[in-house]
C-alpha cells in the first residue's frame, strides 16, 4: 500500500468521521467547528484527486468564508437564541430520529450498491482517457489550463455565476437591513 | 493511484450524513450545514472524475463554480435564517408555518 493511499483512508476517515460528529452532536457551536475539520480533510481529499486549484479554492472559500459567514450568523443573533437550542432533549438515542436514521442508512446502501453496480474504474471513458493519456498525473500543471479554460470554453456559465453573485449579493444585503418605520 | 470506487463511497456516506441532518435537526443553521455536506459530495464525485479529463478541465471548472453557489446560496439563506429569527424569534422550522403575521 502507497503513503498516497495511506494518507486517502486517513482524509476519508477524518470526513467521515468529522461529518458524524457534526450530525450527533447537540452542541451547535462545537458542530459548527467540527464542520471546519470536515471541510479542511475534503480539501486535502481534492489534492488527492490532483484538483490543487479546487483545493485551495476550498480552503479560501468554504473555510475562510461560508464557515465565518455562519458563525457570525450565530454570534449576532443573541443569547436568547443559544439558550434556546441549548435545551434539546438529551437522550442517548433519540427514538423520534429513528426514521431519519433509517432513511440516511437506506439511501446509503442503494447509492453504495449503485456504486459498486457501475464499477466507475471500468467506464469506457475512463479508460479511454488513461490510454489517450488525458487523465491528469501528479506532476502534471493544470492550473493554468483551468484558467485558459474558464475564460474561453467555459466564459458563459463563469459570466452567468458572476451576474447570480451580483444578485445574491444585492438580494442579501436586501433582505439583511433593518426594518424602517413607516 | 486511488481508485475512483474509493472516491465516490466517501462522498456517498458524506451525502446520507446530510440528508440525516436535513432531515432530522430542529434547528436552521444546522439543516444548513447539512446542506453544506451534500454540497460537498458532490463538489468531491466532480473534482474525481475531473481526474480523467485534461484537455477541458469540465469536472474541476464546475467544482469551482458549484463552491462559488454555495457561498452565495449560504449568505442568503443566512441572511432569510435572521430575518426568520427576527420575526418569530425562534429558528426552528417546524415552527414557522405563516408567511406573514
Amino acid at each position: 500500500m502507497s503513503i498516497v493511499q495511506v494518507l486517502f483512508y486517513i482524509m476519508a476517515f477524518i470526513v467521515i468521521g468529522s461529518a458524524l460528529f457534526v450530525a450527533a452532536t447537540k452542541n451547535l457551536v462545537r458542530s459548527i467547528f467540527m464542520f471546519f475539520i470536515t471541510l479542511f480533510a475534503l480539501a486535502g481529499l481534492y489534492v488527492l484527486a490532483l484538483a490543487d486549484f479546487v483545493a485551495i479554492t476550498q480552503v479560501v472559500i468554504y473555510v475562510g468564508g461560508i464557515l465565518v459567514l455562519i458563525l457570525f450568523a450565530f454570534m449576532l443573533s443573541g443569547r436568547e437564541t443559544l439558550s434556546i437550542l441549548q435545551q434539546q432533549k438529551s437522550k442517548l438515542v433519540n427514538v423520534g430520529k429513528s426514521p431519519a436514521l433509517l432513511l440516511a442508512t437506506l439511501f446509503f446502501v442503494v447509492m453504495i450498491y449503485v456504486v459498486l453496480k457501475t464499477d466507475a474504474d471500468n467506464l469506457i471513458w475512463v479508460k479511454q482517457s488513461i490510454t489517450n493519456k488525458t487523465a491528469i498525473k501528479p506532476n502534471d500543471l493544470v492550473t493554468d489550463n483551468i484558467g485558459i479554460n474558464l475564460m474561453t470554453r467555459y466564459l458563459l456559465p463563469f459570466e452567468a455565476i458572476s451576474v447570480l453573485l451580483m444578485i445574491a449579493l444585492v438580494g442579501a444585503a436586501h433582505l439583511s437591513r433593518k426594518e424602517v418605520k413607516e | 493511484m486511488i481508485n475512483l470506487t474509493d472516491f465516490l463511497i466517501v462522498s456517498a456516506a458524506l451525502f446520507c450524513v446530510g440528508v440525516y441532518m436535513i432531515v432530522s435537526k430542529r434547528n436552521a443553521i444546522q439543516i444548513l450545514i447539512g446542506i453544506e455536506l451534500m454540497l460537498n459530495a458532490a463538489i468531491l464525485n466532480l473534482v474525481a472524475f475531473g481526474r480523467y479529463d485534461k484537455i477541458n478541465n469540465t469536472g474541476q471548472v464546475f467544482a469551482l463554480f458549484a463552491i462559488v453557489l454555495a457561498a452565495a446560496t449560504t449568505a442568503v439563506a443566512l441572511a432569510i435564517i435572521l430575518n426568520v429569527y427576527r420575526r418569530y424569534k425562534t429558528i426552528d422550522p417546524g415552527e414557522i408555518n405563516k408567511l406573514r403575521d
